[in-house]
């Protein structure tokens, strides 16, 4: 395990600096090779690079939180406690990523339309995303009960649903209340596809590795906590000499 | 290549969330370890 | 036994755990019948006692004071805004309700009882949610006036669907809440924990609220989408809290 771990760091290493080597540079050299990158925008410049980090950023949160959704499911189902760490970890992880994309986003909107925050429909939807999995996490947090992991699966399941209603009325609310939008629609040029789906790609196996990671130490802590639990139970006082 | 400002503090801050996030991992990690060592010790 | 510190219903009146098992044996197998037990018994003994509502009322009372001294709109103005100053109004009020909701059960270990008695777990957050209901709208309907006064409201839309919209829109706000307010009694802080889960998760609903009023107060286009929304977001969330109710009133 380890051994793939550390290939895997090395993998993920190599494709975030290609990618970001693409994402900043329309032509660039890696030793002796040649890469196309992205082209530089012709409306918005090199800001318009930010793209290839804001979006996979918002993809990745994406599909950790759909994962945490089915561990949850799965956690209240089976009751296996691999599940609920899976819960926990994607969380927080999508969290981090959710984040970025609500940093990155004003960085972007500022040189572009001057303002640092607009109710666009993707920002918006993910700054209530973003409010949704951090309840969940001080949930997780400030919970005093043993069966924590029932509560944050209820809870998880509870945001899941409100997903489609979070996009459905910002989207109507932004068609009756127009406003420019971030990102641009339309079609995309296939290079620059090309660049985004390979950040796309970087992140996610990044992604991949902190879950992996926080996993690891999680299920260290809780062995921790249970060897604790152990040793105060053995440790009744049935001896006189010990005095407590 | 990054001349705008902009796009360097994006990138920047990208890695900034992500590497500050790591440590806390990090430093938890280690802080484990060194607590299982003390119990194995003990034992 | 049955006298707990600072409570200030009588004795008499402080439910047993064995209120639960008094109900007749032939009432108390409908689920039906336990949720109707359970409302009147809440209804009664906040009749007695007014509590929640005196509490609920003052605070709101207060909060649109404060608001019209923060926000001095034109008519046209006021509007616009009127629907999210309302509904934001009804909303903290809302939470002081909600958070004493399961407290009376957590003094007397009613939940306990609840948990080894045969009775299923919907029965009672069904009469919760409906007593929080009742609750509540008392409240909107004691505090609209007072709004439609301090802002000078009038509809120039049609003024029936707001009633439509602040029924569906309380019972959003109830359902989840008397939810999470189960969940947050086994958490430190608790009285913070439950706006900070209701919250986040009722914003499509709060959106949906403010959204309707104003388009029905300024008469400028039609609320349908929102209202359908809404119900929609009762159907779907009321059918998910009661799915999960007996899991959460399980956990411990």
């Amino acid at each position: 395990m380890k051994s793939l771990y550390s290939i895997l760091v090395i993998i993920t290493g190599l494709l975030l600096i290609y990618a970001m080597s693409a994402a900043l540079m329309p032509e660039f050299h890696l030793g002796p090779l040649t890469f196309q990158g992205a082209p530089t925008e012709q409306t918005m410049g090199s800001v318009q690079r930010i793209f290839y980090y804001h979006v996979p950023s918002a993809w990745t949160a994406f599909l950790l939180f759909f994962i945490n959704l089915g561990a949850s499911v799965y956690y209240l189902i089976k009751r296996c406690q691999t599940a609920d760490i899976l819960a926990l970890v994607t969380a927080e992880v999508g969290v981090v990523f959710c984040t970025i994309v609500l940093v990155t986003g004003p960085i972007w909107a500022r040189p572009v339309w001057g303002i640092w925050w607009t109710w666009d429909m993707r920002l918006t939807s993910t700054l209530v995303l973003w409010l949704i999995y951090v309840s969940y996490l001080f949930l997780r947090k400030f919970s005093t009960s043993g069966q924590t992991p029932v509560l944050a699966a209820s809870l998880a399941i509870l945001g899941a649903l409100c997903v489609p209603f979070v996009y459905f009325s910002i989207w109507f609310f932004r068609t009756q209340h127009p406003q420019p939008v971030m990102g641009g629609g339309g079609s995309i040029d296939p290079r620059m596809l090309h660049v985004l789906l390979v950040n796309w790609l970087a992140f996610s196996c990044f992604a991949f590795l902190v879950c992996w990671s926080r996993f690891r130490l999680e299920k260290l802590q809780r062995e921790l906590d249970a060897a604790h639990a152990m040793r105060s139970l053995m440790d009744e006082p049935a001896h006189p000499r010990s005095a407590r | 290549m990054t001349s705008n400002p902009y796009l360097f503090a994006a990138y920047a801050v990208t890695w900034l969330v992500h590497i500050a996030y790591l440590t806390t991992i990090v430093r938890r990690y280690s802080r484990l370890k060194r607590e299982i060592g003390d119990l194995k010790r003990d034992h | 036994m049955s006298g707990t510190l600072g409570t200030s219903s009588p004795p008499l009146q402080t439910p047993r755990p064995e209120a639960a098992a008094e109900v007749p044996p032939s009432a108390a197998s409908a689920p039906s019948g336990i949720t109707r037990a359970t409302l009147l018994k809440d209804l009664r003994l906040e009749w007695r006692s007014k509590d929640a509502i005196n509490s609920m009322l003052f605070f709101s009372l207060l909060v649109v004071v404060v608001f019209s001294f923060s926000f001095d709109p034109s008519a046209e103005e006021s509007r616009q805004i009127a629907g999210g100053l309302v509904w934001v109004a009804f909303l903290f009020a809302a939470v002081v309700a909600l958070n004493q909701t399961w407290a009376r059960e957590l003094r007397n270990q009613v939940l306990d009882a609840y948990r080894v008695s045969p009775a299923p777990a919907n029965s009672l957050f069904l009469a919760k949610v409906i007593g929080n209901f009742i609750f509540v709208a008392v409240l909107e309907t004691l505090m609209t006036p007072l709004f439609i006064i301090f802002y000078r409201l009038r509809a120039i839309g049609p003024a029936w669907q707001l009633l439509l919209v602040a029924a569906l829109g309380t019972w959003a706000l109830v359902v989840n809440g008397t939810f999470f307010a189960a969940m947050s009694i086994r958490t430190r802080s608790r009285e913070i924990m439950l706006p900070l889960l209701l919250f986040p998760i009722s914003i499509p609903a709060i959106l949906a609220m403010v959204q309707a009023t104003a388009a029905i107060l300024t008469g400028e286009y039609s609320a349908r989408f929102w209202i359908v929304l809404l119900g929609t977001y009762d159907l779907v969330f009321t059918t998910g809290c009661l799915l999960l109710f007996e899991t959460v009133l399980n956990a411990e």
